[in-house]
């Protein structure tokens, strides 16, 4: 691709590029590439650390009795995968994302707040550490679940202010994180680059980092009234001292609610690049699409009961959390509608980031689906706490979030390498994840309506054939997405060069820089034109 | 592409034909893919609800997975299709995808509001038993009649499912779901549960009554079911709220009976529960 200006100026300025060297470029690193790199590393390493423990939950599930580990160990291994998973994985590698895109995608040459992004990243390594070395400790791991509702959370053994510690850390990185998200978009766009130019995946993380920003101290906030209750005699939660357990779940919820969103919306975002990209079209109706993401956000503060129907409510929250959820089903319908839109009268091509997004389409509205059927209060007395849940939260995050990732760094890695991998590995990649996903979780759906609630070692002998399944399909995909880091690998190392725009449908002011990108990238602004070519969503 | 996404079109079609085979209960757990209608009015109206939901899921499934999967056939680069860039918005049609979900969920919403007014009335009700959860089993409390007993996981189940046990669980009938004292209970009778909890948060639920409710210490909650009068039997379910290292080992058994069966057994229950807290002669005590 013959670059103008921009090329030019970016020739020249690579002559100047002070890349350090050596450890200090990572441990002192301020260049939004490198930190995000490093966030994508440290999330891949974590879904592999997250991964080996579903593994241990689904080799125990395989048949009935108990086979491998203790219940104890069992429930710590279920506690420690949703927090790997949730705040190890999927959280740092949208952070990853947008570190790397949000400059690239509005013509800023770095992050706003440079030394603030190391601090944020470089405090996840050492909360992870504190998390995963909670196994060694006398009493073992933190096993109430990732909820931590007490009074259960109390009788967490040593791990207990590591787990709470390592929670607060990693909250404080993601309020860190997304300050900066916040301020990079709201000041560093380049002149001319409006907020409705801005494309959809700097929409979905501006949107994700307000409620970041709104809940973490939450969730903070209500870890640290658990802590007290434990080692300095306040009741907050303790119903013999005049406490209530039930509002830690409210309190809990209030965060809770929001933080699924956070890890889908930059999804949505991912997925509003992609389908245009390969789909050679603009995304169909961009601004509904910004109001939609919105509305969720909003919508997500006022939902949060809906996840503690069985508590014993008064009728008038249960029908008013039975209604502000079902709304969601609303603007969540238009994106599904907007993005089937962008593929009617296209003209597609099935390159592996496109691949992922339509698996998201599908599989995330079924999880969708089994969402709307869990917002209906009374059916929820039978699916509450069963595997249908399970099924329905793995729907949304696995092809919803994961998928949705891959997608991205896909759809990226030529651009970050200047290198293209191997498409067809990457293909088979798709396949199996795609295929062992569903053998995978949707014989979780029967389980759950059958009866086996969620969260047991063993169970009664009649699910054992699903749950047969259901492991088989998780080993197949848990050793399936080993593919991932050898095709990163192979295409780093010694993958062909790729062109400046890599994808022939692909817009954006990223695909205007050369390939491979200089360390420094818009240190002077995308010029008007420039940006009306990019902007074209 | 498209036979991954019809896949799970025919596992729900595949769902749907096992609602005509309902009763049958085989050894083997294959059949087990849909919700229990159960033996309630409230857990058969539970039922309706959620396979009125589930075909709303599955028209607009059909709906919009049949257009994307047109398109995805249809509209190929390499079968030669030109994209048509200058579609990009069209308010019409996005005024109409928006207002009918609204009405599709304001439709749902009226007949789920009706069941959920039913099941919080918790009037007339003809018998209370309290509930209390703890690390790892049930208490059963007949407050008006003064029966009180402990229901725990039944002993060679318990046995069985210690690590590395040697015991075949299918070798146990009725593995993890029977219990030493199951709670028996008239059928045909209003009867409430006051459901709290000792320790830690636990959740009472039998699936063929169709509710649970959460076991939460310091709190008392309420909860209702009438069995059906000719549904006589015995009833299992689970602890469904993690509480702990034993949460897989705290099942429910519930033995409905018929009423006057009930009051035979009540009389002789509160008889026995009284002569063993009588006062006993120094001999027999030791060997209690």
């Amino acid at each position: 691709m013959a670059q103008h200006s921009p090329a030019a100026a970016h020739a020249h300025d690579d002559h100047h590029d002070h890349k350090p060297h050596g450890w200090r470029r990572w441990v002192f690193a301020t260049n939004h590439k490198d930190i995000g790199t490093m966030y994508l590393v440290f999330a891949g390493l974590m879904f592999f650390i997250g991964g080996i423990m579903a593994m241990v939950i689904r080799l125990e599930l395989f048949k009935p009795g108990m086979q491998f580990v203790d219940p104890m160990f069992f429930n710590s291994m279920t506690t420690m995968h949703a927090l790997f998973m949730i705040f190890g994985a999927v959280m740092p590698a949208w952070t990853g994302l947008a570190n790397w895109q949000i400059p690239l995608q509005i013509g800023a040459p770095d992050m706003a707040l440079p030394r603030l992004n190391n601090f944020s990243f470089w405090i996840l390594p050492f909360a992870s550490a504190i998390l995963l070395l909670t196994l060694l400790v006398p009493g073992g791991g933190p096993a109430g679940g990732w909820t931590l509702y007490p009074p259960l959370a109390l009788q967490t053994a040593d791990a207990f202010p590591m787990t709470i510690f390592a929670i607060h850390l990693m909250g404080a990185s993601s309020i860190l994180g997304s300050i900066n998200v916040i301020v990079t978009i709201m000041n560093m766009r380049a002149p001319g680059l409006s907020l409705l130019r801005m494309p959809l995946f700097v929409w979905s993380w501006l949107i994700t980092a307000y409620l970041l920003i709104a809940v973490m101290p939450v969730l903070a906030g209500a870890v640290t009234m658990l802590l007290t209750d434990h080692y300095f005699g306040t009741t907050f939660f303790t119903a013999a001292g005049g406490g209530d357990p039930v509002m830690y779940q409210h309190i809990f919820w209030f965060f809770g609610h929001p933080e699924v969103y956070i890890l889908i919306l930059p999804a949505f975002g991912v997925v509003s690049e992609v389908i245009p990209a390969f789909a050679r079209k603009p995304i169909f109706g961009y601004e509904a699409m910004v109001y939609a993401i919105a509305s969720i956000a909003f919508l997500s503060f006022i939902v949060w009961a809906h996840h503690m129907f069985t508590v014993g409510m008064p009728l008038a929250g249960q029908l008013f959390f039975m209604l502000s959820t079902m709304l969601i089903a609303i603007p969540t319908g238009v994106k599904v509608f907007n993005w089937s839109a962008t593929m009617w009268k296209s003209s597609m091509t099935f390159e592996p980031p496109m691949l992922f997004a339509l698996a998201f389409l599908f599989l995330f509205t079924i999880g969708g689906f089994s969402g709307l059927m869990l917002a209906v209060t009374p059916a929820d007395f039978q699916y509450h706490d069963t595997y249908f849940v399970v099924a329905h939260f793995h729907y949304v995050l696995v092809p919803g979030a994961v998928f949705s990732i891959l997608a991205a760094v896909y759809y990226w890695l030529p651009k970050w390498t200047g290198k293209m991998y191997d498409q067809k590995l990457a293909k088979v990649h798709f396949w199996l994840s795609a295929i062992f996903v569903n053998v995978l979780f949707f014989p979780q759906h029967f389980l759950g309506l059958a009866g086996m609630p969620r969260r047991i070692p063993d169970y009664a002998t009649q699910f054992t054939d699903w749950n047969m399944i259901s492991s088989l399909g998780a080993f197949g995909f848990g050793l399936s997405q080993l593919l991932f880091p050898y095709i990163i690998w192979k295409c780093v190392r010694s993958g062909a060069p790729a062109p400046a725009r890599a994808w022939e449908g692909a817009h954006g002011l990223e695909w205007e820089l050369p390939s491979p990108l200089p360390y420094h990238t818009w240190e002077t602004p995308p010029s008007a034109a420039v940006i009306a070519r990019g902007a074209e969503h | 592409m498209i036979r991954k996404a019809l896949a799970p079109i025919a596992a729900l079609a595949a769902v749907s034909s096992l609602f005509f085979s309902q009763g049958a209960h085989a050894e083997s757990g294959w059949h087990l893919l849909n919700m229990r209608q159960g033996v309630t009015e409230i857990s058969r109206e539970i039922y309706s609800l959620h396979m009125l939901i589930f075909w709303v899921c599955v028209v607009i499934g059909i709906v919009v997975f049949s257009v994307m999967i047109w398109s995805i056939v249809t509209f190929r680069k390499s079968k030669g299709a030109v994209p048509d860039t200058t579609m990009v918005h069209n308010t019409k049609v996005e005024i109409v995808w928006t207002a009918i979900p609204v009405a599709i969920l304001v439709a749902m919403a009226v007949p789920a509001a009706k069941t959920l007014v039913q099941i919080e009335d918790t009037r007339n009700t003809e018998l209370t038993i309290k509930v209390t959860g703890f690390q790892w089993g049930w208490q059963y409390d007949y407050l008006e009649n003064g029966v009180r007993f402990f229901s725990r996981l039944e002993r060679k189940a318990d046995a069985a499912r210690q690590l590395g046990s040697g015991v075949d669980p299918n070798s146990i009938p009725n593995y993890l779901l029977d219990v030493d004292n199951p709670l028996v209970v008239p059928a045909g009778t209003k009867v409430r549960l006051l459901i709290t909890a000792a320790d830690v948060i636990h959740a009472w639920w039998v699936p063929d009554f169709g509710m649970k409710k959460d076991a939460i210490p310091g709190f008392v909650n309420e909860m209702w079911f009438n069995v059906d009068e000719d549904k006589t039997g015995v009833y299992r379910g689970q602890c469904t709220e993690l509480c702990g290292r034993d949460h897989a080992f705290m099942p429910i058994v519930v033995d409905v009976r018929s009423k006057d069966d009930f009051q035979t057994w009540l009389k002789a229950t509160a008889e026995a529960q009284k002569q063993a807290a009588a006062p006993q002669p120094a001999a027999t005590a030791n060997a209690g």
